[in-house]
């Protein structure tokens, strides 16, 4: 297929994702923050999805303090910020319109339909219509692409790279969603145990549409070091990172080209790591040095696929 | 002209139904306004969703909008339509045959049929195309030729477009909501089918590709996704399953198209392109596109792909060559013209020109090579200052322009708000030619939507309507 519209499907399905796990970072920050006690401890809720979408520096441009109202508004709604709900929706829509005649028209009605309704969202309308309900509402269309996508979409190329964007980066916002919340929140191995926040904990589940899994799985008390091994090692949970890169692996197998070989290498590689870990070794050499190895290999995923599929030296 | 003097396509003299709008009328006084108020607005929702819009040049507000669509359908009788049939067939031959013959031998204008210089001098005469031989003759492949029902009841054919023409997606998408909406209406009476276009437009460019290719690998190619047609290219390519391409996908190695696959590069033998001449190659055209492909034309030249239309087709549907299309007919085919044109006054042409200018409140004036109904005068409606102003730009390049008595287009009854009003159409039916000349029965009908208004054009202020041939 035409390398162009590989990369127009591959960011489409980029996109969709990014904005459904901005609405569920935004939508647990919420739920925590009407939980909160002190308006300091309000406040710092909201950090967290600035950290996790790693835009607390343009945000802090703009704005002098952070807090519920102006994150929701330049994390949900800021047409300026390319990370926005609203501008992944825009960018989504922008890629699909791209390559009309490779999906379906299906996935693009879902993808136009969102946008038109999305065009028409500002502040006032996020608060009567309720701030979860226009996450759910962001979270149900990315449900509903994706379960058009697989109902409809032809299994060839096309599909390969749509699905490989999705994995791509749930493996990544799953990565950032567990380092964000576990780093600021217990810093070291020793506290485990100690005044552990069941809230938070089952927060950062719920984030990731685990909670109920976590309870089928362990049927226990939530731990750190169970939750970090359900959403890291785990080979059944569709949010972990050992499920994602076995999906990115087998798609890339499918895909393969004469130059794809780094790219297939580097993947194999990271899932091995996965594959054989043991959450134990993870925690005493630090979690938070573990993902943040992740997300430095993920983003040379990144560029291996951008340079064997999607850009034009490939051909010539 | 007073309405009652135009052909009023549903009603006779008398405001009788036409027998052929018989089932139509029917259905529709014995439907509840509120039904059909209430599908109408469907319709619109879902002509949104399903994102069939297009885009207006010079207009600062959003690029895309969504072009207007009448559910009362355009009817014509078969037996009719047979005769439009056959006067398209025989005019698109000709223009066929006049395309290979001025880039050979060039009979006609030894014959003395049509002046040298009018068609060595036209801008869109291609010199580059001179002596060079295309698959199976054919020039235009896909041609668009406007035809208007005069108050006589004859045809006239009001341009031909043997460029890129554009619009067949609203035909199809046109029927598909007809269709969703009224189903009954199909039920009632026997409507021919339009949607295998597609695949008669695939067979057309299957039957193109240059000999020795058996299954030759067919592209569009688009100007990409800013591009007013964008929505059809894309419609199109999904509807024929080719892929959709943009310049920078395609790339010419030792006079071969190739196209940058996720697999490596990739053989291309048919390009159905949808990019002016002018922007195909910017070694050979303007070297400032952006949206072309370095070396396509001598890739072209060398024989080693297709492209559909071929390079050079302007010079035939200018509107400045127009006048002679009968005179091809019976040079070519030895046939008498079945589709009449419009008298045209060639403004080169001292006689006409000093007739123009004294009776410009009667006639339409146009430049003979602009496009869209953009900068056009139209006599009759115009003010007396919009007159004076265009005899000015006359006087300063006569031979830029043409003009046509205003042609009375046919009507069509046409919701406007909650009521029914009459208003003018034309039709545009989509002619392809391969190994044999194709079509689908009918076309696309355009209607202008302003009272009295003659100008269908979409960027205009037109709308569409479903175009039905019935037996």
């Amino acid at each position: 297929m035409l390398s162009r519209v590989a990369s127009n499907l591959y960011w489409m399905s980029r996109y969709v994702e990014r904005a459904e796990n901005t609405a569920r970072v935004l939508d647990v920050a919420w739920r925590m923050s009407l939980l909160a006690q002190t308006d300091d401890l309000q406040d710092q809720e909201w950090h967290a999805p600035l950290n996790i979408t790693g835009t607390l520096f343009p945000f802090s441009g703009r704005h002098d303090v952070v807090c519920a109202r102006e994150v929701l508004h330049f994390m949900a709604l800021d047409s300026e910020n390319p990370s926005s709900i609203y501008a992944c929706a825009r960018s989504a829509r922008e890629n699909a319109r791209a390559v009309r005649g490779t999906i379906t028209s299906e996935m693009w009605e879902v993808l136009n339909a969102t946008w038109l309704e999305m065009q028409n969202m500002d502040e006032e309308r996020l608060e009567s219509r309720g701030v979860s309900a226009f996450f759910e509402w962001v979270k149900e269309r990315s449900h509903l692409f994706r379960g058009v996508t697989f109902g409809t979409m032809h299994r060839d190329d096309a599909y390969e790279f749509a699905r490989l964007g999705t994995h791509m980066e749930r493996a990544d916002s799953t990565a950032r969603i567990l380092d964000v919340k576990y780093h600021i929140l217990l810093p070291s191995v020793k506290e485990v145990g100690g005044a552990v926040d069941y809230y938070q904990w089952s927060a950062v589940l719920r984030s990731v549409s685990a909670f109920e899994a976590y309870r089928k799985v362990y049927r226990d008390v939530i731990t750190p070091l169970k939750l970090a091994e359900l959403l890291v090692l785990r080979d059944d949970i569709p949010r972990s990172l050992r499920f994602c890169l076995r999906q990115v692996c087998d798609t890339l197998g499918r895909v393969q080209n004469a130059q794809s070989a780094d790219a297939v290498r580097l993947a194999n590689q990271i899932l091995a790591q996965l594959q054989h870990g043991r959450i134990s070794d993870i925690f005493s050499s630090g979690l938070h040095e573990y993902l943040t190895e992740f997300l430095e290999s993920m983003q040379d995923l990144s560029g291996d696929i951008q340079r064997s599929f999607f850009s034009a030296r490939v051909v010539e | 002209m007073p309405l009652s003097e135009y052909y009023n396509e549903m009603f006779t003299a008398d405001r009788a139904v036409r027998p052929h709008y018989a089932a139509f009328a029917e259905w529709l006084a014995e439907t509840p306004p509120a039904r059909i108020a209430q599908d109408r607005h469907a319709a619109d929702l879902l002509f949104h969703r399903v994102g069939i819009t297009f885009a207006v040049y010079g207009e600062t507000s959003g690029t895309e909008r969504l072009i207007p669509f009448d559910i009362v359908p355009h009817v014509i009788p078969g037996e009719e339509w047979e005769r439009i049939a056959r006067g398209l067939r025989q005019r698109v031959q000709a223009l066929n045959r006049f395309l290979h013959d001025i880039y050979h031998g060039q009979e006609i204008l030894q014959a003395g049929k049509l002046p040298r210089d009018q068609v060595e001098n036209n801008a869109q005469f291609r010199k580059e195309m001179v002596g060079v031989d295309v698959p199976g003759g054919v020039y235009a492949h896909v041609a668009g030729v406007d035809i208007v029902k005069h108050s006589d009841g004859e045809y006239y054919v009001l341009e031909d477009n043997l460029r890129t023409p554009s619009g067949v997606s609203y035909m199809l998408e046109n029927r598909k909501m007809m269709m969703r909406l009224f189903p009954e209406l199909f039920a009632r009476q026997s409507i021919r089918p339009v949607d295998h276009y597609p695949d008669l437009l695939v067979k057309t460019l299957r039957a193109v590709g240059q000999s020795g290719v058996d299954n030759p690998t067919i592209v569009l190619l688009t100007p990409g996704h800013h591009n007013s047609a964008y929505f059809e290219h894309a419609f199109l390519a999904q509807q024929m399953g080719i892929e959709l391409v943009e310049g920078q996908d395609l790339f010419v190695l030792n006079n071969t198209v190739f196209m940058r696959t996720t697999q490596g590069p990739r053989k291309v033998d048919v390009i159905y392109r949808r990019l002016d001449d002018d922007f195909l190659d910017p070694l050979a055209f303007r070297p400032d596109s952006m949206l072309g492909v370095p070396g396509l034309l001598g890739a072209y030249r060398a024989g080693r792909v297709t492209l559909a239309n071929a390079i050079g087709t302007g010079v035939a549907d200018d509107k400045s060559i127009y006048p002679y299309v009968p005179e091809m007919i019976r040079f070519y085919l030895g046939e008498e013209p079945i589709l009449k044109n419009v008298p045209t006054y060639v403004l080169r042409k001292p006689d006409d020109l000093k007739y123009v200018l004294e009776h410009l409140d009667e006639l339409v004036v146009k430049e003979a090579q602009g496009s869209g109904g953009y900068g056009m005068l139209v006599g009759p409606t115009a003010s007396r200052e919009e007159r004076e102003r265009y005899r000015q730009r006359v006087l300063d390049s006569p031979e830029r322009f043409i003009a046509q008595p205003t042609l009375s287009l046919s009507l069509v009854p046409t919701f406007c708000g909650e009521k029914l009003g009459d208003r003018h159409i034309d039709l545009r039916p989509y002619v392809l030619t391969g190994h044999d000349v194709n079509f689908v029965p009918g076309g696309l009908t355009r209607v202008a939507l302003r009272e009295g208004s003659l100008v269908v054009n979409s960027s205009q202020g037109g709308g569409v309507k479903d175009t039905w041939v019935v037996d």
